[in-house]
């Protein structure tokens, strides 16, 4: 091999700096595009929907009238969905975090549970919808209820959960565990003293994830009947309901030019819901953040 | 997963002449990480109150034989063994044997110092704890005489609500030794205690041990011969998985009996 002349050298050292800086452009174009969309979105939500935004707007009930009309029912509705979701997906996913990464003996029928929970992450929520109907509604006789809506949006959530919680759990080093079990510590006690207390942060974070997916889910709930206009706040588990996504969803396909302002008046609140329980899940992370 | 051998009946093993009991009986012990046999055929008897050492190079399984003394090998869920390793006199892989029971007596300090995300106190405590000790009284005191035994409590002492993290490599070592002290263990198993610590550490570790043997019988996995040398009163030799020769430690120094524990004490190999 001979060594390149001093010219040759330097013809391509500035033809990999000039390659470089191609790259390096073509990748900020890439990055600058998200960005792009996203003010986009956001510029055209918030020029269309500030007029409309005022307190009465969270006080109202829907009404025929757009400028009477307003998002109370959606926005108390999707806190009742939340509480039902959270308590139900909450608890059954980290319980089968739990059992998958603690209990369950590695083998073939474990690795196809786990398989198709993350498949499960996967599947569009129009399918858990249709799920929701059958089993729900017409199995169990929940009616188009918020129990219903609940319950399917759980079912949605779950695999996510699941996931999130067993990555949790793995990332708690074996040292830790090992050294519990040393002392004569049951299972159980290394899980509940060591264990989770080291996971919990991460579980905490994934749940309110998925929670704010559940929130500005639509598709499930219209299949399982959530209400499009309701005119009173639901009374038990088994009252019928609506939820912001679907209230707006509704506005946005009504004549007139005042509904859609309307409308984007209502993914503002969506928006600062998701915004304030991402924020929630990002403190939650950063506090209790652990080093080992 | 254990399957046992049947018990020799008519084959008497000679007894050598011993002025200590045993703690623990090996015999014939085999074990396999799923098709691999990591340990062939070892028997030997642990002295009560003894410091034995165990040497041998990497991958001899040395620390796969003290991690099955108290059964936390089995925490590689594809562990198989053979024959049989009696605790006072109860073979451990017994079906009805309480590995918990084991543990709480047969304490285990770490190749890495592997304190808990909790304050000194709570690292101390932890074990009394989970054996059911609540009232603070009892665990002050506990946690007190642990650090003291473990030569930890002057450095400590001020500050033992503060996150174990902050404390030194050494000094987390010195607290997992008397993490496990608070549990009265009989028997303590140290897997290269001091392999991770800088040598003025591993100074005050070993003066530790040797304080640690009126009290209990420890074992002590070391890649460093010299370590084995200084603190042991009997010493193992591994190699690839049998056990090459056990002797009185300064017999085994000196004069070994094999001619591959010499090679590998002199240093040809290891």
């Amino acid at each position: 091999m001979s060594i390149p002349n001093q010219v040759d050298m330097y013809k391509r050292r500035k033809r990999r700096t000039a390659k470089n800086k191609l790259f390096h452009a073509l990748f900020f174009a890439a990055t600058t595009i998200g960005l792009i969309v996203l003010v986009m979105l956001i510029y055209r939500v918030l020029s269309q929907g500030m007029g409309s935004l005022s307190w009465d707007f969270i006080r109202n009930f829907a009404a025929p009238y757009p400028e009477e009309a307003g998002l109370l029912a959606g926005i108390i509705g999707s806190l009742y969905l939340m509480v039902i979701v959270a308590l139900c997906s909450i608890i059954i996913g980290i319980a089968t975090a739990i059992y998958l990464e603690e209990y369950a003996k590695k083998g073939r029928l474990t690795s196809f549970i786990q398989m198709n929970i993350q498949n499960l992450a996967g599947v569009p929520s129009v399918v858990f919808g249709l799920l929701g109907l059958t089993f729900f509604v017409y199995v169990l006789d929940f009616g188009y209820s918020l129990l219903t809506g609940g319950l399917t949006m759980s079912l949605l959530v779950l695999p996510i959960i699941v996931v999130a919680s067993q990555e949790a759990l793995r990332s708690v080093p074996g040292e830790l565990k090992e050294a519990s079990a040393a002392m004569g510590a049951s299972k159980w006690q290394t899980i509940f003293r060591v264990i989770l207390p080291a996971a919990l942060p991460g579980m905490v974070t994934g749940s309110i994830l998925a929670l704010s997916r559940a929130i500005g889910e639509t598709a499930p709930l219209l299949i399982v009947g959530a209400a499009t206009a309701i005119y009173s706040l639901p009374d038990s588990a088994l009252d019928s309901y609506t939820v912001m996504p679907i209230q707006i969803y509704s506005w946005i396909s009504k004549p007139g030019d005042e509904w859609p302002l309307l409308a984007a008046a209502g993914i503002i609140i969506l928006l600062i819901i998701l915004l304030i329980m991402n924020a929630i899940a990002v403190y939650i992370r950063n506090k209790f953040q652990r080093r080992y | 997963m254990t399957t046992l051998a049947k018990p020799v009946v008519n084959k008497q093993v000679e007894k050598k002449p011993m002025e200590k009991n045993s703690v623990f009986e090996v015999t014939n012990l085999n074990l396999w990480y799923g098709a691999d046999q990591a340990l062939y055929d070892i028997t030997m008897n642990i002295a009560e109150n003894e410091i034995t050492a165990i040497i041998g190079p990497s991958g001899c399984g040395k620390s796969t034989f003290i991690k099955t003394l108290n059964r936390m090998v089995e925490m590689v869920p594809i562990v198989k063994t053979s024959g049989s390793i009696k605790y006072n006199e109860e073979n451990i892989f017994d079906s009805g044997y309480s590995v918990e029971d084991l543990r709480t007596k047969v304490g285990m300090v770490f190749q890495k110092p592997n304190p808990f995300p909790k304050s000194i106190y709570d690292n101390v405590a932890y074990g009394p704890r989970i054996h059911g000790i609540k009232k603070k009284k009892d665990l002050d005191i506990i946690v007190e005489k642990s650090l003291k035994d473990a030569a930890l409590w002057e450095e400590v002492k001020d500050r033992l609500g503060e996150n174990a993290y902050g404390l030194s490599g050494g000094q987390q070592q010195r607290l997992c030794i008397a993490r496990c002290l608070a549990i009265e263990p009989d028997v303590i198993l140290m897997d290269e205690p001091t392999s991770a610590l800088d040598p003025i550490s591993t100074l005050k570790v070993e003066e530790l041990v040797q304080n640690l043997r009126e009290k209990y019988s420890i074992v002590i996995v070391t890649h460093n011969m010299q370590q084995a040398a200084r603190i042991s009163d009997k010493t193992a030799f591994f190699l690839n998985g049998e056990l090459v020769e056990f002797s009185d430690t300064n017999h085994l120094f000196s004069n070994p009996d094999d001619k591959r524990t010499e090679d590998y004490i002199t240093g040809r190999f290891g």
